[in-house]
């Protein structure tokens, strides 16, 4: 069972990304970025990470791709010239994400081992678990973090501001 | 056997809970029209049916039977996508709300459809996805008053979700549980003394929930997507027959969800106001839809607010909404959560 719904979602997530690339107009490009994302937070919540599935809906699926449809939206892009793509692109492109692709596959199959793993839907990590983790344990991580994102918020309302 | 028994009582169970919850959806419209035609010293609809009773059932068929058109110049995908992602986000949300005690009957919970850990995010996260239903039915509707009102109903609703997030959040740290059915039972105690709004001191909280729920669902004084005197109909001008319905029915099945929200969350879900002051009377089946009778008549009251001050308030203008919501919601909003956090460290 668990299974079944990780091959129907991986796929789905899979297919989404293909459909990224290969659709010309934009916004169809963005909607399929919104299953990739909603497909990745099934797969959290196969693994038992349940804030983090919902989270992942929440700021990604819902929020932050608003803003992206939002801005194809206002800047009424239309349909994307078709072009042959550089001959250069092709020639390292493909090679190189293949080899990407090999190198990391070659890594996580030597290192299972030492990984260790766990069967599908066999663990859970409520939402008090993670916030101590992340509370206690990682708290100064954390906190740095979340000053890392005040500066960026606060370079945007620099920019954005009205000269006066 | 018992599997099959199992899964058919669960079946049976969303089935019913659909159905009533769409003729909830649709007594709601009616209700909106009498009591707007009341405000303004008028019937409202009476032929149809005695009090015209039957108006919703005469209205779904009028929708239905009527011609659905397909304007020419539309991106034809999403035009079709966009009313579904409405309508089913809007439905999707009543599956984690609990109505009543947690009475097994074969191992099937009657009163709730799916008791989650995380329930109160996943009406969240639902909420958030549903903006793409109008979002989109704007876009390509491809009229520049249906992308006016799209962009500003998402902009809207991108701002108040914060505020919306914010004002739960300190009944997540009194509850310490995202799931309905804990936050419920927290206030299960002394009666109306120990529901959030009151003896959870939340009163504040409920404030804030209240604008920016009515500011999520795209209702006075906040309806400024719709505002027929500048934008005909907002995102949904090119629509017209069951298109148009679902993203009727999707505003009207947000109100009740956001309602059965606020029910759980703030007026103590289906707890009796009097606590266990009466003694209690019946048999088991009247103690068992007891709580469902108590959380009906909460939701209700929250529909009777809605219309109340549709029929009361005039509309805000638009900077005065973002205004409203940025400066003054949200700093409220961390001010309670600073606050309640503070309190509970204390006394907690």
């Amino acid at each position: 069972m668990n299974v079944a719904v990780f091959i129907l979602f991986a796929l789905l997530c899979l297919g989404g990304a293909l459909n990224l690339l290969l659709q010309r107009h934009p916004i169809n490009s963005a909607l399929s970025l919104i299953v990739v994302m909603s497909s990745l937070s099934v797969l959290y919540l196969l693994l038992g990470a349940e804030f983090l599935a919902l989270a992942q809906i929440i700021v990604y699926s819902g929020a932050i791709m608003v803003l992206f449809v939002f801005v194809i939206m206002l800047l009424n892009a239309g349909e994307e010239e078709r072009t042959h793509g550089s001959r250069a692109a092709y020639l390292a492109g493909i090679p190189g994400v293949l080899a990407l692709f090999a190198v990391l596959a070659g890594t996580f199959i030597t290192l299972r081992l030492s990984f260790g793993g766990t069967r599908l839907g066999s663990f859970l990590v409520t939402t008090g678990d993670l916030s101590r983790v992340l509370f206690r344990d990682l708290l100064l991580p954390f906190e740095v973090t979340s000053v890392l994102i005040l500066v960026a918020i606060l370079g945007a309302v620099v920019l954005a501001r009205k000269e006066h | 056997m018992n599997i099959l028994i199992f899964i058919l009582l669960n079946l049976l169970k969303v089935a019913v809970v659909t159905v009533i919850f769409l003729m909830a959806v649709a007594y709601t419209v009616l209700l909106e029209r009498k009591l707007v035609g009341r405000i303004q010293n008028r019937w409202g609809p009476s032929r149809v049916g005695p009090f015209g009773l039957l108006q919703p059932l005469a209205d779904g068929l009028k929708l239905f039977l009527k011609e659905d058109l397909m304007p020419t110049a539309v991106f034809r995908p999403l035009f079709i996508l966009a009313p579904i992602i409405a309508l089913s986000c809007a439905l999707i949300s009543i599956g984690v709300i609990p109505f009543g005690e947690n009475i097994r009957w074969h191992g099937v919970d009657m009163f709730q459809i799916a008791d989650l850990n995380i329930g109160l995010l996943v009406i969240l996260g639902v909420t958030s996805v549903g903006i793409y239903g109008i979002a989109l039915s704007g876009w390509s509707s491809n009229n520049k008053y249906s992308l006016l009102g799209s962009l500003r109903s998402s902009a809207q609703m991108v701002s108040y979700e914060l505020a919306l997030g914010l004002s739960v959040i300190g009944v997540v740290l009194r509850t310490g549980s995202l799931r309905l059915r804990d936050i419920v039972n927290l206030q299960n105690t002394h009666g109306i003394l120990s529901w959030n709004i009151f003896g959870g001191l939340q009163i504040v909280a409920f404030f804030i929930y209240l604008c920016a729920a009515f500011a999520e669902t795209n209702r006075t004084p906040f309806d400024l997507p719709e505002a027929e005197s500048e934008l005909t109909a907002g995102y949904h001008t090119e629509y017209s027959s069951m298109k148009f319905a679902m993203f009727f029915m999707a505003e009207y099945a947000n109100m009740i969800t956001v309602g059965c929200v606020a029910t759980v969350l703030f007026l103590g879900g289906w707890s009796s106001p009097f606590g266990s002051l009466f003694p209690a009377f019946g048999g088991p089946l009247v103690q068992a839809l007891l709580p469902v009778f108590w959380f009906v008549l909460k939701v209700f009251s929250f529909l009777f607010l809605y219309v109340w001050v549709r029929g009361t308030l005039p509309r805000f203008r638009y900077d005065q909404l973002m205004g409203f919501g940025w400066k003054f919601l949200l700093p409220i909003a961390i001010v309670n959560v600073m606050a309640t956090s503070l309190v509970l460290a204390f006394h907690g």
